[in-house]
């Protein structure tokens, strides 16, 4: 069979010493950066561009990638203990997870979140591993029509399910757009919003911006209230969840698995959506809702199987169509073309290795988590006492030497200063980033696309409906736009992100 | 009928898109605009700039029409300063080394925050320069300069 002998060549590769270490090395700084407040997926991965740089292509995406799911399962540990989501994508295990904890069955929250999110994880790593090729086939057909009308879906798609207004989502994906279109145009060579600086020359580095909106915007945005955390870390008596807990929450982990898998495969979907709708499925169809928030046991299985499913399976749409579906996706892309690997379906067939290996050592690393999270708990307790006024002076400091580092440029430094007084703003004006930084990276590519469908068809737009998949795709993109307009939907969608 | 801003996080932040909106279209008229069949190095910012004035336009619009929270309290301090102790290491970090730039930026730094110690500073300061000098530098090997002059 076809997808044994990939799968043997994955775990092949993914079990190399070099790679089970990076892997290692992944998902402890993913748990690490879950634990702490304050900074996330986004700005490490970004800041751990330059770190790759060294490396082989294979070992650098195995170890972005681990720090991404790592990182969802790291954010349970605060939410339960100390009430605090570590990651976004852990806001809802708060409620009850915390709730646990106060009744002193924090260990059995803990338990029930890690091996969710284990059988959640290796659940993806199936769907992920069977899903891809297909996919990847099936995209071989597209051509420059398809591809635009494959980015305006991920853009709109990113709108629908960022929070927030709608409105100034769409405003946030014009800009992103505009700030892709930076540097030399490909085949004019004409510089386009350089302003002179030759720094700009090569466009405007999708690092650069996500540490700036990330790193630098939230820590100012964060010193704006005071230190929240001297908050009580509830105990751990014992690690064991009843056998009463298990019985209620399996079918909780089922249902997020099945709900996480599905939505981190769309555009805009991932961790942190998944864990929503989880969250109100399992309130939906529980007998006696009423528990929810006193610390029902579903309230953690679901939400923390589903945001695990949905970080790993969002990794298909990037795998297979280039199409980054969220900013921590967006950052993978650029990782890919840093070394030299263009992002899209040929990557399965040309590469191999990168793509099996990257499938098998994310079952090696949910297997890591697994005891990094549940034997050596205590260890990630004690970092929660570190405070905040420690914390940041580092992570701006990791941010300005990441920042520095990617082209030795002191400019970029300054470039990214820019950008952290915009995301500042952003936070302020209540305007999500996300949408922008996958804008970013699609603007290109996109710009690019559209032009050659252009040249193809003779100058006629016609191409893009007449073109059955890709009216297709834009038929879906229309659809999903009028039904945000909707205002059953838009009830809905906000009741969804209020919880 | 006075105008009154009734919703100021969407009028700035319409504000904030006309202003990149302007930006963009001004500079894009100097890039040749080419047709549709052949499009220039003009037109798709030309498009997606005036798209910009537009939306961010409605956003302003609504912002005056509908009601909503006001924007929240701005302070100055962390502000500034986070901006400075960036800035700081982006100016010192060439002429001066990785050991001043990451003094004076964890500096700066620690000042944006009212709950700093002194103490609490000093130890962050050696722990920093451990990492920077010794992961970054020696272990990944970076090419930083140490001191000034060095």
């Amino acid at each position: 069979m076809e997808l044994l002998s990939n799968l043997q060549l994955g775990f092949d590769v993914a079990l190399s010493l070099q790679n089970v270490m990076y892997c290692f090395i992944g998902v402890v700084l993913g748990t690490l950066i879950g634990v702490l407040p304050g900074i996330g997926p986004v700005a490490t991965i970004a800041m751990l561009l330059p770190v790759t740089f060294a490396l082989p292509p294979v070992s650098a995406l195995i170890m972005l990638a681990g720090i991404y799911y790592g990182a969802q399962y790291g954010g349970s540990t605060t939410a339960i203990l100390v009430n605090l989501p570590g990651e976004s994508s852990s806001v809802v295990t708060c409620l009850d997870g915390h709730a646990m904890a106060r009744q002193g069955r924090a260990g059995a929250a803990l338990a029930i979140a890690a091996l969710g999110s284990f059988f959640a994880g290796s659940v993806a790593t199936v769907v992920l591993a069977l899903a891809a090729p297909p996919l990847a086939e099936f995209a071989l057909k597209f051509g420059p029509a398809e591809y635009f009308s494959l980015m305006v879906l991920g853009l709109v798609a990113a709108v629908v399910l960022a929070r927030g207004s709608l409105l100034k989502a769409l405003c946030m994906i014009l800009l992103g757009l505009v700030l892709g279109l930076v540097g030399a145009d490909v085949n004019t060579g004409q510089f386009r919003y350089t302003f002179g600086l030759p720094n700009l020359a090569d466009g405007l580095g999708f690092a650069v911006v996500a540490m700036g909106i990330y790193g630098f915007g939230h820590i100012i945005a964060n010193l704006e209230h005071s230190e929240q955390r001297g908050s009580r870390i509830e105990r751990i008596t014992t690690l064991l969840p009843t056998w009463a807990d298990i019985k209620a929450s399996w079918a909780a982990v089922l249902r997020g698995t099945a709900l996480g898998s599905a939505l981190g495969i769309l555009p805009g979907g991932g961790a942190l959506l998944s864990s929503f709708a989880s969250y109100s499925l399992e309130k939906k169809i529980s007998r006696n809702p009423s528990e929810f928030g006193k610390g029902a046991i579903q309230g953690v299985a679901g939400p923390e199987s589903a945001n695990n499913a949905g970080a790993q399976t969002s990794f298909i749409p990037v795998l297979t169509l280039g199409l980054p579906t969220n900013p921590v996706m967006a950052l993978m892309v650029g990782a890919m073309m840093i070394h030299g690997i263009a992002p899209g379906p040929q990557v399965m067939a040309e590469r191999p290795e990168l793509f099996w290996g990257m499938v098998a050592s994310m079952w090696v690393g949910n297997l890591f988590l697994v005891l990094l999270n549940l034997p050596l708990i205590g260890i990630w307790v004690k970092l929660l006492s570190v405070p905040y006024r420690l914390l940041y002076p580092a992570i701006l400091m990791f941010c300005c030497i990441g920042v520095y580092s990617l082209n030795n440029s002191a400019m970029d430094v300054g470039l990214a200063l820019l950008f952290g007084l915009l995301g500042y703003l952003f936070i302020k004006l209540d305007c999500e980033p996300a949408p922008l930084l996958i804008a970013l990276v699609l603007g290109p590519m996109m710009e690019e696309n559209l032009r050659r469908a252009m040249t193809l068809s003779r100058g006629d737009p016609s191409v893009f409906v007449t073109r059955p998949l890709s009216a297709g795709l834009l038929v879906v993109a229309a659809l999903l736009l009028v039904m945000v307009v909707l205002p059953v939907v838009r009830r809905k969608r906000e009741e969804a992100f209020q919880e | 009928m006075s105008i009154q801003i009734r919703n100021p996080r969407d009028f700035y932040a319409g504000l904030l898109f006309l202003f990149f909106g302007v930006v963009a279209t001004w500079f894009a008229r100097d890039y040749p605009m080419g047709s549709a069949l052949r499009m220039g190095p003009g037109y798709f910012p030309m498009v997606l700039g005036v798209m910009l004035l537009a939306l961010g336009a409605v956003t302003c619009a609504t912002g005056l029409a509908m009601r909503g929270e006001a924007v929240e309290r701005m302070r100055a301090r962390p502000l500034l300063l986070i901006l400075a102790a960036v800035g700081s290491f982006a100016l010192a970090i060439e002429p001066a080394g990785i050991v001043v730039a990451t003094v004076l930026s964890a500096a700066l730094a620690a000042a944006a925050s009212s709950e700093s110690r002194v103490g609490e500073f000093a130890i962050l300061v050696v722990v920093l320069l451990a990492l920077a000098v010794g992961v970054f530098t020696y272990g990944l090997g970076l090419p930083f300069k140490l001191m000034p002059g060095g």
